[in-house]
């Protein structure tokens, strides 16, 4: 296969591993791979036949145009970054929970248990609590089952999250026909939540953003500060050092896995309660994927993540306002954040990393 | 009673094929010791330039007034769907062995940008044609069921083995090539040595970067094609919004009970298919049809849970897989 005259030979480009990069430059490497990726998509938008840069002023104004847009643009960020949070708990130990979506939606069909069908005898700070309490016990077993058999019989929790957010969303769909079918509708759909026990709007938007900043600072100290956070990170560095140093893996499996469905199984009870009033086979809308990319992008930084959910927030309704303005189907906002993630996965390689030329000399900074 | 069994056959291996076609690729991909997430990603991809390459080709013959060939459009769409399908794996090729990006991260985005790559060109392409994109019936006929000369007419089993679509033979070609490939030919077994143990098939002189692109980038383009399979055969050359739907992970999971074999991949790929559409031959009364439509998915958590419970060295994923290779850090 490979020839050996070659071999003496010194390679065109080889890599040596850098020393450290200081924060300034690393940053100024992700920011120029953040305005490649920005590039990249104007070449799409350009082969599609239209100006790139009046697509994007048109997706920014679509975003923050307007008190209205700005509002509807808070409500994507919200359960974008809640879930965020949740997946992060997960992914910091390396346990590759990709089941939000169906966690979301399982703590959605918890709160609407509540809300839907006991809203006539709870007032509504109860019933709020209910929902809220039930829907994170919902997302959290749904969270746990997969740790379980991980801990255990060291099952494939990937395969195993995401196989259970298709059981969710046949659950839903059955809820949809069935049992919870509203009345006289002749069309499959679940009967609205009652007024009444509508999260209550802070500056026009649902509670819920609050509870998402608080959120945000709580999973800070969670992870940083506590012993429990610093579990998290010992098992994700490496399980057997985590067995080594005494900390019971399973049980960090078990408990880490249950805050994160827990919190995304509160995005359930969020968009249930607050933003669509009912439950359908889009409640969670992807939004368990989304959540991937904000988390990892951020390098499971909660404040990373706040301002990354927003961006994206940001793209996916600015997609909505170009697809009436210029046509463009609003499926270009996945394509962008696949593009803007590969080259933000990418440029992590330089900051690690340099390439020296051939005949070049090694210069040690 | 013989009918339904017969029927639900015939169905099992129509909605198998797919699956077959994606767990295929992933099995080369990761017998290199690339995880591969992007499956459903890559099929998406296949998906639509499949169905694109087609509709295109149909248009300009029929632009410059000539009739198309159902063979010829067939065989463009065999080949963009495979190249569609192995330039998302090249992306996640140099992503993972030339950038050493993390192989989960980037495997969950390539299927974030492959879906949205299917749906948006999908969707566009349908409001360029004026409404959805079709394909017209001479290429459907190129991927309906084949009428073979004596032997589509046995009795019981021409019906039962020989009229499907060409697709299915060649993904039953596909596997049986890919099972002597792995087990008695040179480059099959370095393969494996890549995929088990970097370091000592680079100390044996295996030039591990070419095989792990190669395989990444051939098992994706075979993704590719089982995507094209969703587009062409299942939703019969319409494009329909989400189309591949899960099909791409229920591949990945395919991969696991096939124990990385693909000639086991055939078996499975056949009774995963038949759990898919079994709802629609075999009733079970008062059981909802949305509760029915779980089935596959409870069967492959069953699966994981009793494979994981009793492992095997023999039957087990390649050692390596996952984990990218540094030569410096040997």
């Amino acid at each position: 296969m490979s020839s050996h005259g070659t071999q003496a030979k010194e390679p065109l480009l080889r890599m040596v591993k850098r020393d450290t990069l200081s924060p300034k430059k690393a940053w100024g490497i992700r920011a120029a791979a953040f305005i490649l990726s920005l590039v990249t998509g104007g070449i799409v938008i350009l082969c599609l036949g239209h100006n790139p840069i009046n697509v994007y002023i048109s997706m920014v104004k679509g975003a923050w145009g307007s008190s209205t847009v700005i509002h509807e643009t808070v409500k994507i960020a919200v359960p974008l970054l809640i879930t965020a949070i949740g997946i992060s708990f997960a992914f910091k130990m390396k346990f590759w929970n990709i089941g939000g979506e169906g966690q979301i939606l399982v703590g959605a069909v918890a709160a609407g248990a509540f809300g839907l069908f006991t809203a006539h005898i709870f007032p509504k700070l109860p019933l709020v609590l209910l929902m809220m309490l039930a829907s994170i016990a919902a997302g959290g077993i749904y969270g746990l089952l997969p740790a379980v058999c991980k801990a255990k019989w060291g099952t494939n929790e990937t395969l195993f999250t995401l196989m259970l957010n298709y059981i969710a969303l046949a659950f839903i769909k059955y809820l949809m026909n069935g049992p919870w079918k509203a009345k006289g509708s002749s069309f499959p759909k679940i009967d609205m939540l009652v007024p009444g026990a509508r999260l209550t709007k802070v500056l026009g938007v649902h509670w819920g953003w609050i509870l998402a900043l608080i959120l945000v600072a709580a999973a800070y100290i969670y992870f940083n500060k506590t012993k429990q956070g610093y579990e998290i990170a010992v098992v994700g560095e490496s399980n057997n050092t985590a067995r080594y140093a005494g900390i019971n893996v399973g049980k960090v499996f078990r408990r880490t896995m249950f805050i994160s469905g827990a919190l995304c199984g509160l995005v359930g009870m969020l968009q249930f309660a607050g933003a669509d009033y009912t439950i359908t086979e889009g409640t969670a809308g992807g939004v368990g994927f989304t959540a991937i990319t904000v988390a990892w992008l951020a390098k499971m930084n909660p404040f990373g993540m706040l301002i990354v959910s927003v961006f994206i927030a940001m793209l996916e309704r600015g997609s909505n306002a170009i697809q009436t303005q210029f046509k463009i189907p609003a499926s270009a906002s996945d394509l962008l954040i696949g593009i803007i993630l590969f080259f933000m996965l990418g440029c992590e390689f330089f900051i690690s990393y340099k390439l020296i030329r051939r005949g070049k000399e090694e210069h040690h900074a | 009673m013989l009918s339904t069994l017969n029927g639900l056959f015939i169905a099992a291996v129509l909605a198998g094929t797919p699956l077959l076609l994606g767990a295929l690729g992933e099995i080369l991909t990761e017998k290199s010791g690339n995880l591969n997430l992007g499956v459903e990603g890559m099929m998406f991809m296949g998906a639509i330039t499949g169905l694109a390459g087609s509709y295109y080709y149909e248009q300009a013959v029929a632009a410059g007034g000539g009739s198309p060939n159902g063979f010829l459009s067939a065989a463009i769409a065999l080949i963009t769907s495979f190249l569609a399908g192995a330039g998302g794996a090249l992306i996640y090729s140099f992503l993972t062995i030339t950038l050493r990006a993390n192989q989960n991260v980037t495997g969950l985005t390539l299927t974030i940008f492959g879906t949205g790559f299917g749906n948006f060109f999908g969707e566009y392409i349908g409001q360029q044609a004026g409404g959805y994109v079709a394909v017209s019936d001479v290429t459907k006929g190129a991927f309906s069921g084949l009428d073979i000369p004596v032997l589509s007419d046995i009795p019981v089993l021409g019906p039962l083995l020989f009229r499907y679509n060409w697709l299915v033979y060649f993904a039953v070609a596909a596997a049986v090539i890919m099972a002597w490939f792995f087990s008695r030919s040179r480059v099959g077994l370095n393969l494996r040595a890549v995929g088990e143990d970097p370091a000592a098939a680079d100390a044996a002189g295996i030039n591990i970067t070419m095989y792990k692109y190669l395989a990444t980038v051939i098992g994706g383009g075979i993704c590719g094609i089982g995507g094209m399979y969703m587009s062409m055969v299942t939703t019969s050359g319409v494009w329909v919004h989400d189309c591949v739907s899960g099909y791409g992970w229920l591949a990945v999971a395919l991969v696991i009970f096939a124990t990385w074999s693909p000639a086991r991949g055939m078996l499975v790929a056949l009774i995963f298919g038949g759990l898919t559409i079994m709802r629609m031959y075999i009733n079970i009364p008062g059981l909802p049809a949305q509760i029915y439509d779980m089935v596959p998915y409870v069967a492959t958590i069953i699966v994981l849970v009793v494979t994981s419970m009793r492992e095997s060295k023999e039957h087990a994923q390649p050692k390596s897989c996952g984990l990218n290779y540094f030569r410096e850090e040997r």
